[in-house]
This record gives C-alpha cells, sequence and structure tokens, in this order.
C-alpha cells in the first residue's frame, strides 16, 4: 500500500501532493529570493465539502512582468521584478525594458493537484493592473518563444483555458497528460543513481521543466 | 452496452423557452421567445443554429457573443444541458425559461465559446480525462484517427446513439464493475467478449471511475423542493472533479450512497465531523439524534433527471446513465451539517 512517501509511475496521490508542496515551498524561500515566496492554500478556504486540513494547493501572485522589446537569445526566463521591496538587490536579469503597450503585466501561478491524472497541474491568470484578465494573444508576448511556437502547432492540448478547480473563474492550465511520462523518465536518473525519487523532490523536478514554460526558472540549487 | 436504459439517456430532452435579453432588443415589439428542445447530453452552445434565427432581425449592429443565463446566473457552457438544469432547478421548471445575451459575454466568469469546435474539445477533453482515470492511460483517446474523432463527436451532438456505439468500442474502455456486476453480465445468456478480455487484462486492483459531483448545500431542512432557496451565483455549489476508487473485492458491491459518501467524507455519513463534544457508545437515544442531525444529510440525488434511490448498486448507476463522454454527473442537495 503506496504510503504517499513514494513516487510510482510518475504519479502522486494527494497526500505525495502535500509533502512535496511544502518541501518545494520551502526550498523556493531558501533558494529563490528574487521571487516571493509561495503560499499554500487549505481546500478548505474555498470549499464547504472538504475540511480535511491536508489538501489545499500552491499560489505565487501578483507577479510583475514587464516584456522587454528584443528577445535575449540566451536567457528565456520572464523578465520578472518583485512587487515588495527587498533589501537585497535585484539580480541583473530582473532589469527591465518596458513593454510595447507600455503596460505592466501581473501574474498569478497555482499549482493543484488533479486527482484524475493524480500530477500536479499549473495553472496561471495574467491581468493588468486595472485587474482586466488579459488574453492568450497578449500573454503570449510574454511567454518564452519556444512556448509559443508549441502553442501554435497544438491549440487545444498544450495551453488550455477551463475553470480553475476551485475558483469559478477563467484560468489557463498547461496539460496534465503526458506529465506523468517525463517525470518517469526524470526518476529514472535517480533510479539509475541508485536512488527512488523522494515525493520531496517530485515539484522541484516537475517545476524544473513546467515552470520554463511560463519562463520561471528554479536555481539548480533547488535540485538538491 | 445499448440497452434500455442508455437509450433512454440519450433520448432524455428539456423543453426550453429562450427569452431575448431586453438589452439586446432593437426592434419594436420586442420578439417571442424562442421554443427549443434541448437534448439532455448536449450543451446549450450547440442549440444556438436553432434560436439564433429567431431572434436575427431583433438584435443591435454589431458582433455576436452568445451566452445564456438563468435568473441571473450565467450558465457554464461546458456542463451538459441537463445537469444545468438537475443543478439549478430544486423544483423542475417546465419548459425552462432561460434568457440569451448576444451581446456583453461575461469572459470574466465564464471560459470563451466561440463556436461548435470549443464545445467539442471540451468534450474530448473530458473523455480524455475519463479515460485517464478508467484504463490508466489516455491513448486509445489520442491513437483515435482524426476522422473517427469527428465521427464520434458528430454522433454525440447529433444524439445518434446507433453511430456512437459502432466508435465507442474503438475507445477501448475498461468495463466497470464490481463484484455486483460481474456476476450478474456472467449469468446473463450472453456474455460480452469484452468482458472476459477485460477480466484477464483488467487484473486492476483499485478501479477508478470518472465523476462529477455538483452539490448545493441547504442549512435548513425543507418540506418541498420549491421551498430550495434559488441559486444566485456559482458559489452556491460545490464542485468536485474527482474519480470514485474502490478495491475489487470478493463480495463488495458499493451503492450510489457509498459513492458519494466517500466523495465527501468530512461532510456527510459516518465519518461527518460532529463538535468538538465527545460521544460515548452509552448516549441515549436523544444523544443519537443529536448526532444524526449534526451530520450533513443527502436529501437528493440526481442522474439524468432522475431522482436516485441511493441503495441502487453504483456499478449499474455508472454503466447506464453515464454521459457520452463517460462521466457519471450527479447533482446532490445536502443538508449542511450543524457546526
Amino acid at each position: 500500500m503506496n504510503s504517499g512517501r513514494e513516487v510510482i509511475d510518475g504519479r502522486l496521490t494527494v497526500e505525495g501532493f502535500s509533502v512535496a508542496a511544502r518541501a518545494f515551498a520551502d526550498k523556493w524561500k531558501t533558494h529563490n529570493q528574487s521571487l516571493p515566496p509561495w503560499s499554500w492554500v487549505p481546500l478548505i478556504n474555498r470549499t464547504l465539502l472538504l475540511s480535511n486540513q491536508e489538501e489545499g494547493y500552491l499560489s505565487l501572485e501578483n507577479i510583475l512582468i514587464l516584456s522587454s522589446l528584443e528577445e535575449s537569445t540566451e536567457d528565456e526566463s520572464l523578465n520578472v521584478a518583485t512587487e515588495c521591496s527587498e533589501k537585497e538587490e535585484p539580480v541583473d536579469h530582473t532589469i527591465l525594458v518596458q513593454n510595447q503597450e507600455n503596460e505592466a503585466h501581473y501574474y498569478d501561478f497555482h499549482i493543484v493537484y488533479s486527482a484524475s491524472y493524480k500530477v500536479p497541474v499549473l495553472y496561471f491568470r495574467g491581468y493588468c493592473s486595472g485587474g482586466q484578465p488579459l488574453s492568450l494573444d497578449v500573454i503570449k508576448k510574454d511567454l518564452p518563444s519556444c512556448s509559443v511556437s508549441l502553442l501554435l502547432q497544438s491549440k487545444w492540448t498544450f495551453i488550455t483555458q477551463e475553470e480553475h478547480p476551485y475558483l469559478n473563474r477563467p484560468w489557463f492550465k498547461l496539460h496534465p497528460c503526458g506529465t506523468e511520462d517525463w517525470i518517469k523518465l526524470l526518476s529514472q536518473s535517480s533510479i539509475s543513481a541508485g536512488c527512488q525519487m523522494p515525493v520531496e523532490l517530485y515539484l522541484v523536478s516537475w517545476f524544473s521543466v513546467v515552470g520554463q514554460v511560463v519562463g520561471l526558472r528554479i536555481p539548480l540549487e533547488m535540485l538538491n | 452496452m445499448a440497452n434500455e436504459a442508455v437509450k433512454y439517456v440519450w433520448e432524455g430532452a428539456i423543453p426550453l423557452q429562450i427569452h431575448l435579453h431586453k438589452s439586446d432588443v432593437a426592434s419594436h415589439p420586442a420578439p417571442p421567445p424562442a421554443l427549443v428542445l434541448a437534448p439532455r447530453i448536449g450543451y446549450l452552445p450547440l442549440l444556438i443554429p436553432h434560436i439564433k434565427p429567431y431572434f436575427k432581425d431583433s438584435l443591435p449592429p454589431g458582433e455576436d457573443s452568445i451566452w445564456f443565463d438563468y435568473k441571473g446566473v450565467p450558465l457554464k457552457w461546458y456542463i451538459p444541458t441537463g445537469v444545468l438544469f438537475d443543478l439549478l432547478c430544486a423544483e423542475p421548471e417546465r419548459p425552462w425559461n432561460l434568457t440569451i445575451h448576444f451581446r456583453g459575454y461575461p469572459s470574466n466568469i465564464l471560459i470563451p465559446c466561440e463556436g461548435e469546435d470549443f464545445v467539442k474539445w471540451n468534450f474530448v477533453n473530458s473523455l480524455k480525462e475519463a479515460q485517464y482515470i478508467i484504463n490508466g492511460n489516455c491513448k486509445n483517446v489520442m491513437n483515435m484517427s482524426q476522422s473517427d474523432q469527428e465521427d464520434l463527436w458528430t454522433s454525440v451532438m447529433n444524439g445518434d446513439l446507433d453511430a456512437y456505439t459502432k466508435l465507442s468500442p474503438k475507445l477501448k474502455m475498461a468495463t466497470i464493475e464490481d463484484d455486483f456486476s460481474r456476476k450478474a453480465s456472467l449469468s446473463s445468456p450472453q456474455s460480452r467478449q469484452g468482458a472476459t478480455e477485460m477480466d484477464v487484462a483488467g487484473q486492476v486492483k483499485t478501479a477508478r471511475v470518472p465523476v462529477r459531483l455538483y452539490v448545493r448545500s441547504i442549512n435548513q431542512d425543507f418540506e418541498n423542493l420549491e421551498d430550495v432557496p434559488e441559486i444566485d451565483t456559482w458559489d452556491d455549489i460545490s464542485y468536485l472533479n474527482r474519480p470514485f476508487e474502490f478495491l475489487r473485492e470478493e463480495g463488495k458491491c458499493f451503492t450510489l450512497r457509498n459513492a458519494i459518501e466517500s466523495l465527501l467524507p468530512e461532510f456527510i455519513g459516518d465519518k461527518a465531523q460532529t463538535s468538538g463534544e465527545e460521544r460515548s457508545k452509552d448516549d441515549d437515544t436523544e444523544e443519537a439524534d443529536g448526532l444524526l442531525r449534526e451530520m450533513g444529510e443527502i436529501k437528493l440525488a440526481r442522474i439524468q433527471g432522475i431522482e436516485m434511490k441511493l441503495e441502487i448498486p453504483f456499478s449499474w448507476v455508472v454503466n447506464n446513465l453515464m454521459n457520452p463522454e463517460f462521466y457519471l454527473h450527479i447533482s446532490v442537495l445536502v443538508k449542511a451539517p450543524q457546526r
């Protein structure tokens, strides 16, 4: 019986997700200080039905993005600025050029567990400072170019616009079909190194791939 | 399994009376409402070609972005029409009075629908998800030829059960069965060949069934359905898209009640949380009644418009009442636990 501490076939149990999420949020906070921390939102706050404190999702909101006019070829990360005043100086790649519309785009990211696919799913939405939601066409200009070309190839199966599972609002989602396959590939490399991927590292590994689609990089230290 | 019950489901329809929203009326007098029969397993945007002709002469100039509302609540077009009706009308309203809008799409609440393609892809994505739940992968849907996928969708759009029945075996969906249904099908004169194959291949211990649960929670008890307050917003409804999981065990038969309670364990049933006070086994009946009052209680479960007896074996419910994308949609009215 899977205690939830193992990653089997590239998939997670709901308990495993809670463990992995907390581990991910902790590592992020430690190693990725140029960005705000992820917070855990218990589902009990979002639906009447579940009073189990363990279920929830990760949330990273109000990320300010100003896209550059020239695309840099080597660094495809989003140019991200932090909202909050930090004592540290922002890192080089967050120095920004204002986008053509001269407006700030804000992004919210949620990592939600899919009970159907047994993997995490990334949901995101963009909006401008007035709160008006951004269309996919506008968001595409903020995404790294490789994501955009993938999008163009498969309009319906890569990034889809769907209702957020708990918030009754339209969000964009990265389609989870196929996640387990490439997670299995990632785990196999740790298996050949002689160890099973511990569940605590699941989201870190997952995000190292998925985050790139939306231009969020994670530092290599997080993978240790 | 194209049997009586499945035919009944495919033939189910809801009479709609569609009113043009007054802000879209640019003619005098205002047009009368359109009367349309909506298939339960269909989706509202598919009715637009039948409805638009009634109103096109009354519309103001400009581009259409069509949406529906029921008593001010914008209708989620990606939910099958029959489910919307079962959920939003506690006391069934016939004909069902809806308002159609041609402008002012509430895109902060509803995902866009710009044509039949959107509805089709919503269907295909749900089908993939259902197959993933049942089979453990969605490769059969993915490997279906473009024309087969088209034909499958067309059969659903047209309510053509015969065409659907010819195509759906290509999906190779594992059968959903527990001990009850297995024994039932073994004792029937014609055992389907599919069942035998699955028995060998389906050594899976844990079976998963795609379920979408729509829950309306009411605080007070009520005598009649017409006393149930109306829904103001979708926030009044809790939506759970998660599979029902069970172990295939000898002698085990799950009822509909078992399935619903297992999806809402904290809310209703034996495991429901009561107040923090301790309850000892020696409590007298008054105390026990108090306990019962504190638990949530399923007042009503509707599937395909049928008010279900909760003791019906769940496998029968799934196999006969699921939608064409292999999801079982259940609208539930619950009396909330008193906390």
